[in-house]
């Protein structure tokens, strides 16, 4: 240890000094720079140098900690070298539930910081991976004055635990032309709708809901979302022929680079007009990602509800499979909170202790998922029909032999 | 007497209008095309004309208050408050005046803050906590994330890549970060079994819920001195970490042990090819804080192979669909071993089941 400018003991960090260099902005400067004013980032600082010199982490495990009548959105944290960081000893997270498209102005913001610079380390995540703005450090007794202090500012806390987390959602409408339904609004109903189901968990796990506005899914949605609300659209792409032949004329080899990369290949191009074949377009944007001005998504929109994707723990990642081919924009709402309804009745029917909703659909099987929740099969759910002959079939009950 | 203020719960988040730049309130939904100006630099037209620029900048995710209050600052100066945040923890500042970029641009560049992420660039990395504030992590994130963004930034501030690259960095397999469908992923992995301790487990644990919380079970219950405990089938573990989440008394660090995979090929996207997870390309490199010199270098290698050798629009698994993989373990010099092979569940889906060989 050695004094810092005002007199204060400051860890030596040679370590952590070198990665202040190289062009890409350093989370140790930020950390320094909290640090400033912030005791606990400065045993941040002391205990994260142990952990470099170690090789190995010194948190421990959660406990129960958390605000009055919330199961969730605070994440408990102790270091089990708190006898020499003690500003670290606690160090639980805050999980705030974001603004839909992750917008904010330059007040919001400030009021942000004002609260987490009173409360806790001055440190954040913009954003976490689920989504949320999470603030990084703070003790047990300022947990909950940080979240009323928040919550007079207009913020909530998020979801953790086995509850709903924190919905999430790409720009959609606000800045982005392919949106093909209101993402954002998508999310932030959803998101007020079932306020209960993330600060209570009532859940066997985590249930992730991400809306991705077209099929570019920039939330990941598809890997990351146990329910997964991908925009796409069911007529024909818009062309506008004369921006076609321009984007040629500015060099774009439409053959090579659009009509052989589509995917069904649908498209042909003459050399002046691109003909699309859209009953065979699977909607995976790669000709409108690359003509942004010469084609849009068709105007009859809407969004695939997807289910079950989600990481490795505990049986394997998944990546989610078709539930509805398509609901109509105007009906997202409704359809989904219907169907979000019976997925959770069924899950909490059948589910196990640490099972996600995907993991369940492995463990039963699709079909008996469906039953489950009152949905017709379609041809649109697989990839291709089964390749085993090992059919359960249903006994018909009542039926003469 | 005065009253405490009454308690505010079940809010929800604020709405978004709230923060909306008045061009993007004006024109929500009815946006027509957007240009790509520069590196980092997207207009995006209205139907009524209307343009908005946005001017995208790399962030390194761990943000101090200070740092947000510049970002604030700026905001203020040129883009009259309006801001947002990036799926990818990118900091974006929302313009109507076309003249403010360059001088946006020039104050963010000095401040230490790169613009670019967009197109066919490597973007910012998506990460978790790692040693910051994780307690089952194998590695730290942020470092790993610093030193690999230091030795492509270039590819951040420059589209120059065949088509975009998505890199992420989970620091242990229950992947916070969600690597597994990234172009580039690098994961903290545990290499030995938990070292349980039968005093903890007593008092912190539920030996029913330990037992059920493994995926293979290798948990079985046990007697250590007439209290209930568990034992593992070392041979069955592969090192998840699932039993350290659900009971303290397992822990699995192991500073010699630990360290890093590289997995290739994965996207989100539909575009083109379906969304695909990512495919493991180096099973493991040793954990060397604080430069990760090993990873880098696989990282880096990755890149320069792909870069050169891909076509257009070519995603990394997109590319190697194309060029098979014994020519990836060719061209970047990885060794393909027997933990390339899967022998996990539904392992056989990725046997090579025809004679397309290439010679």
């Amino acid at each position: 240890m050695e004094n810092d400018d005002r007199g204060r003991r400051r860890p030596q960090t040679p370590l952590l000094d070198e990665l202040e260099k190289g062009p890409w902005p350093s989370f140790v400067r930020e950390i320094k720079s909290a640090s400033q004013t912030s005791e606990s980032a400065q045993d941040l600082l002391g205990q994260l140098e142990l952990s470099y010199q170690e090789r190995k982490g010194h948190w421990k495990h959660g406990g129960l900690v958390g605000v009055l009548g919330y199961g969730g959105g605070v994440i408990g944290r102790y270091s089990d070298v708190g006898d020499r960081f003690p500003k670290v000893a606690h160090f639980h997270t805050l999980r705030v539930n974001h603004p839909a498209g992750w917008f904010y102005t330059s007040a919001a913001l400030r009021t942000i910081c004002d609260i987490w610079e009173r409360h806790g380390s001055g440190l954040t995540n913009m954003h976490g991976s689920t989504g949320d703005l999470i603030l990084l450090g703070t003790t047990t007794p300022e947990l909950e004055p940080t979240f009323q202090e928040l919550a007079q500012a207009g913020f909530d806390l998020g979801g953790s635990g086995s509850s709903l987390r924190t919905p999430s959602c790409c720009v959609g409408m606000a800045r982005c032309e392919w949106a093909c339904y209101d993402a954002m609004k998508l999310c932030y109903d959803l998101t007020m709708a079932y306020q209960d189901e993330m600060h209570r968990p009532p859940f066997p796990y985590k249930f992730k809901i991400k809306c991705a506005a077209c099929p570019n899914d920039c939330v990941a949605s598809i890997a990351r979302a146990d329910l997964s609300v991908i925009g796409t659209w069911r007529d024909d792409i818009q062309v506008e022929d004369a921006e076609v032949t321009a984007c040629a004329a500015a060099g774009l080899n439409i053959q090579k680079q659009v009509c052989d990369l589509c995917p069904t290949k649908c498209m042909e191009w003459d050399g002046a007009k691109l003909t699309i074949d859209n009953r065979n377009c699977v909607r995976c944007m790669h000709c409108i990602n690359v003509m942004p001005k010469a084609l849009r998504p068709g105007k009859d929109r809407g969004a695939v509800i997807m289910i079950g994707g989600k990481a490795p723990i505990m049986q394997g990642a998944l990546l989610s499979s078709v539930l509805i081919p398509f609901v109509p924009a105007a009906e997202l709402m409704e359809t989904l909170q219907e169907l979000i309804r019976r997925i959770w009745d069924f899950w909490d029917e059948y589910g196990n202790n640490r099972e996600r909703v995907g993991e369940l659909v492995q463990r039963v099987g699709l079909p008996a998922f469906l039953d489950g929740i009152g949905l017709e099969p379609v041809p649109e759910m697989v990839s291709s029909p089964r390749d085993n002959p090992y059919i359960f079939f249903q006994t018909q009950k009542g039926a003469q032999p | 007497m005065s009253t405490a203020p009454q308690r505010i719960t079940d809010i929800g988040p604020p709405h978004y209008n709230k923060y909306l730049h008045p061009l993007i309130l004006k024109n929500y939904g009815q946006w027509k095309f957007h240009e790509n100006i520069a590196p980092g630099v997207y207009c995006h037209v209205a139907e009524s004309g209307d343009r908005i620029y946005t001017v995208r900048a790399g962030s390194p995710r761990l943000l101090s208050v200070q740092t947000l209050r510049t970002f604030a600052d700026l905001a203020d100066k040129y883009c009259g408050g309006y801001l947002r945040f990036t799926s990818r923890n990118n900091v974006e500042f929302l313009l109507d005046d076309r003249a403010q970029i360059e001088p946006l641009k020039r104050e963010l560049n000095a401040l230490g803050f790169p613009v670019g992420g967009t197109n066919n660039a490597i973007s910012n990395i998506v990460h978790t906590q790692g040693w910051i504030h994780c307690h089952s992590s194998a590695t730290d994130a942020s470092g790993l994330v610093k030193c690999v963004m230091d030795a492509v930034c270039e590819h951040f501030t420059h589209e120059d890549l065949p088509a975009k690259v998505r890199i992420a960095v989970a620091c242990c397999l229950n992947m916070c970060g969600a690597v597994h469908c990234s172009d580039i992923a690098i994961l903290g992995v545990h290499r030995l079994p938990p070292k349980i301790q039968k005093d903890l487990i007593r008092r912190v644990c539920e030996v029913p819920t330990l037992i059920a919380s493994c995926p293979t079970g290798a948990i079985r219950p046990a007697t250590a001195d007439g209290k209930p405990s568990v034992t593992i089938v070392e041979e069955q573990c592969m090192y998840c970490g699932n039993c350290y989440t659900v009971c303290p008394a397992m822990p699995m660090n192991d500073p010699d042990n630990d360290g890093l995979s590289i997995w290739v090929g994965g996207k989100v996207s539909n575009a083109r090819t379906a969304p695909r997870f990512s495919k493991l390309a180096v099973p493991f490199l040793p954990n060397h804080p604080p430069r990760w010199p090993e990873v880098v270098e696989a990282v880096l290698k990755i890149v320069e192979v792909y870069a050169k050798d891909a076509r257009k629009y070519e995603r990394v698994g997109e590319w190697i669909d194309r060029i098979g993989w014994p020519r990836f373990f060719k061209l970047t010099g990885f060794e393909f071993t027997r933990y390339h092979i899967d022998d996990f569940k539904h392992a056989g889906l990725t046997y090579a089941r025809s004679a397309h060989v290439r010679y």
